[in-house]
């Protein structure tokens, strides 16, 4: 079926624009292999997350089940069915980290950010997420925030690191 | 052929065979969980794990291919302890409450346990949070989930639906619709496939056995049952008797010693529904050879799975959709009126009861439409598996039953009925009538059996030559008449593909929701008998065979409810009752509000707490040994670590590599 009928909720043309951008990406890569997991790489890039009816979209211009593209999407931690933040906390818990109070770090940042795992602060700054390992156990216990990997932390190193964010307005 | 050892003989096998099937072949059983012959085959439950000599880690029998030479060890003590494990470890995160379970005794789950001989499991792992999905057809209780996989290859691969599939990963993975929708809210034809694949209690009927007796025990109730053709064929299995036998008459009885007041025969309003659908079916060629308007192919509406599918998937296509009721839904419809009115009771003082191969008929009743002054035509719906659990719960010794018939009026039927329980039955029984109402001869088919569309195939069709019509069809002349057959919603897909690109060149379609029909239903026996389609097939040809009258349009209880009754086929009245309408869903329900959720489950929070038992390091704290000699056995620790990690290896990696293979190459490419 055309996937026509899941337009008419877009009529916000900045919205529009987004997914006439991924539909051209689908049209690029469709009937290639492995398709699926490059479009939705793709369609997170453009419209920050990806929401059920995004998710359709790309299953009905794929002519896929829905359920398939939701299950790849659930499977990757990359993937977000939700808004994100403006960055993302990631606290390893491989074993190193999770041995040496990564755990202590989650506890903490749910607390003083009020962020369920999975989830993003309400004013929108931090998307709270856990790792496996992230290469630095011996340095442990690590965090990422964006790209940046912050070793050795404790609650008041991070405290401090948070902070930062919110003083410099999130630096790059 | 190969030759193989096995467990120390030497043996052979056919080219080709997986180790399972060699050692099925030399009459060796090796436990299996998730395999589903000639179905479903992905090596994920590891259980069917043997010693081949020269391999390092135990393999499992059902994906490895037997190779000339191997040497094989089925029931070694290390494959016997790994099966053990393993079967513990799916146990530690299942939700063993058997006596509060439908597959109590009939799990394939308990099975493998006795035949591993565990009793109780050592692990007690956290169970991973598991919602209970009730929808008004299936309930999907994930806490019983083995992940087997079968229904998902069940639900994408042979039906064609895709409402299955694996969501989440690792310890949180779930089978069920995407973003874990319930599925009485999403395009779910509920045809009840995955319940009759499902080796545990996780997919099954969403019961009103409860139902059914409340009404039988209130006695300001009349309490009327009606069964489906393709019961008959069925149920026996349930009571140990073989495949396919016929048992009718023990059927009617035991459905009286239950205490319905009638027992009735859906068989009855299959011949009703071929007089209106084959009626409307020549009304439609009609109209189309005298330039009015009119919609062709016409399709059988019969199936509701199908029904359900064909409105979500292709809704601008309903039109096609003979308007007639399913059987039962007449049957109900006609005891609601016209017996109600033969006995003096009220309509609502009556309680219907259906006993269905189907599980999409317990949406069926529930649907708007099919209600007549605000009564349900139908009350509740029994699969046939439900029937049988309250044959045995009332301790009915259902095979030494003596036969009984049909209650008249609406219990006696033409042979012609009883083959719509089968993939082209519905279309044979309507062209022995409409070909003798229009030519006045007889249908030119051997035994009155037309050939081509009989059979298992996915897509059968016929064409039938319209010779020396009778005068007042004489606009039929020389007609050559197409008609297709299909059954499983794989092949109805093909088939509407094609209507929808105006290219499809028949009259009339018949499509069943089920690969086979009805005798394959979804709420069907599960059986072990690899030729379970075929013999039920063949016995119900035989039932048909069997009856004096072979043509609905011949049944005195048929003949005699126009004139009494309905007047014309498709008559007023008869559309009041027996026909009804479509409502267009759409693919993600987007032009409905219906949904036939019965209780939305709460998504549990992810919380740290299952990010640590997901963690393979945690995992000796969490085995609890019972003795000390196990204690001490260093070998066996190092074996189930092994094989945990190996199960948990497997998971991720079956479904990783592939998958990020591809990730991989598309940065790789986005690099250059
Ligand atoms: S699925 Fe089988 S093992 Fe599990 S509770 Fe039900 S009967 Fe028992
Ligand atoms: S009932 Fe049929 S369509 Fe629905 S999930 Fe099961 S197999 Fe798929
Ligand atoms: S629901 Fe049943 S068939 Fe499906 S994966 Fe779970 S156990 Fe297997
Ligand atoms: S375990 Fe945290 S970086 Fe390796
Ligand atoms: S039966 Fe062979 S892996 Fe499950």
């Amino acid at each position: 079926m055309d996937s026509n009928v899941l337009c008419k909720c877009r009529e916000d043309s900045e919205e529009q624009k987004k997914y006439d951008e991924i539909r051209n990406i689908i049209d690029l890569y469709r009937g290639k292999e492995g398709c699926l997991i490059q479009v939705l790489h793709a369609a997170q890039k453009i419209y920050g997350y990806l929401p059920l009816e995004l998710q359709r979209f790309i299953a009905d211009a794929l002519n896929i089940p829905f359920s398939e593209v939701s299950g790849v999407v659930s499977f990757y931690s990359f993937f977000s069915v939700k808004p994100r933040g403006e960055h993302t906390i990631r606290v390893c818990l491989g074993t190193a980290c999770y041995v040496r109070g990564g755990k202590k770090l989650v506890e903490h940042i749910q607390k003083t950010l009020d962020v369920e795992l999975g989830g993003t602060t309400s004013d929108g700054k931090f998307t709270f997420e856990v790792a496996r390992c992230i290469g630095a156990c011996g340095l442990a216990p690590a965090i990422m925030i964006d790209d940046v990997v912050y070793k050795q932390m404790t609650p008041t190193k991070l405290d401090s690191l948070l902070a930062k964010f919110y003083e410099r307005g999130g630096e790059k | 052929m190969l030759n193989l050892t096995i467990n120390g003989k030497a043996v052979t096998a056919p080219e080709g065979s997986t180790i399972l099937e060699a050692a099925k072949y030399n009459h060796i059983k090796i436990p299996t969980l998730c395999h589903l012959d000639n179905i479903h085959s992905i090596g994920s439950c590891r259980i069917c794990v043997v010693e081949v000599e020269g391999a390092r880690t135990l393999q499992a029998a059902c994906i490895t291919k037997a190779v000339d030479g191997m040497v094989i060890e089925t029931n070694s003590e290390r494959v016997q302890k790994a099966r053990k494990v393993l079967y513990e470890l799916l146990m530690s995160d299942h939700n063993d409450d058997c006596l509060n379970c439908k597959r109590n005794t009939t799990c394939e789950l308990q099975e493998l346990g006795k035949m591993l001989g565990v009793e109780q499991s050592r692990f007690e792992g956290e169970q991973s949070s598991s919602p209970l999905d009730v929808s008004v057809s299936i309930t999907r209780d994930l806490s019983k989930c083995v992940l087997c996989r079968r229904c998902i290859t069940v639900c994408n691969e042979i039906q064609g639906v895709g409402i299955l599939n694996a969501q989440n990963r690792g310890f949180e993975t779930v089978i069920g619709p995407g973003m874990d929708l319930p599925l009485g809210s999403v395009n779910c034809s509920f045809c009840g496939q995955c319940t009759v694949v499902c080796p545990v209690g996780a997919l099954k009927e969403t019961s009103s056995v409860e139902k059914v007796w409340a009404a039988i025990n209130d006695k300001s109730k009349r309490v009327v049952v009606q069964v489906a053709p393709a019961i008959r064929v069925a149920i026996g299995e349930e009571f140990g008797l073989p495949a396919g036998t016929r048992v009718t008459g023990k059927l009617a009885s035991a459905l009286s010693y239950l205490g319905f007041d009638d027992i009735f025969d859906t068989n009855w309003a299959a011949d009703l529904t071929i007089i209106e659908e084959g009626t409307e079916f020549l009304n439609r060629v009609k109209n189309a050879l005298t330039g009015r308007k009119s919609v062709l192919p016409m399709i059988t509406s019969c199936s509701p799975g199908w029904i359900k599918f064909i409105e979500h998937t292709f809704p601008d296509q309903v039109a096609h959709l003979s308007t007639c009721k399913s059987p039962h839904m007449m049957m109900g419809a006609v005891v609601k009126s016209y017996y109600a009115a033969k006995l003096g009771i009220r309509p609502e003082d009556m309680f219907v009861v259906s006993i269905m191969p189907c599980t999409a008929k317990k949406s069926e009743i529930v649907r708007s439409e099919m209600k007549n002054n605000g009564v349900p035509n139908v009350d509740a719906v029994l699969t046939c598996r439900e029937l049988a659990d309250m044959i045995k719960e009332a301790g009915i010794d259902f095979v030494n039953l003596p036969d009984r018939e049909f209650d008249v009026p609406l219990g006696m039927s033409s042979g012609a009925a009883d083959i719509f329980g089968i993939t082209g039955g519905v279309m044979e029984a309507a062209l022995r009538t409409v070909y003798e109402l229009v030519t006045g001869r007889e249908l030119p088919f051997d035994k009155l059996h037309v050939t081509p569309i009989v059979g298992l195939e996915r897509i059968k069709e016929a064409t039938i030559k319209i010779e020396n019509p009778l005068e007042q069809y004489s606009y039929l002349d020389g007609l050559e008449v197409k008609v297709a057959v299909t059954s499983g919603l794989k092949g109805a897909r093909i088939l509407m593909e094609q209507i929808a690109r105006g290219e499809s060149p028949y009259h009339f379609i018949e499509v069943m929701g089920c690969p086979g029909g009805c005798i394959t239903g979804g709420g069907q026996p599960r059986s072990a008998d690899p030729e379970v389609r075929e013999k039920r097939l063949k016995n119900l040809y035989d039932e048909d065979e069997s009856k004096t009258i072979r043509k609905s349009h011949e049944n005195p209880y048929i003949i005699s409810f126009y004139k009494e009754f309905l007047g014309e086929p498709n008559s007023h009245l008869a559309h009041e009752l027996l026909h009804t309408h479509y409502v267009k869903r759409g693919k993600y329900n987007e032009h409905t509000t219906e949904t036939f959720v019965l209780d939305v489950p709460k998504p549990e929070k992810r919380s740290i707490r299952t990010v640590k038992a997901a963690e393979p390091q945690e995992m000796p704290e969490t085995v609890k040994v019972r003795s000390r000699e196990e204690l001490e056995s260093v070998t066996i620790l190092n074996l189930e670590a092994e094989n945990k990690r190996l199960k948990r290896e497997l998971e991720d990696t079956l479904e990783t590599v592939d998958i990020l293979k591809r990730v991989i190459a598309d940065y790789v490419q986005q690099g250059k």
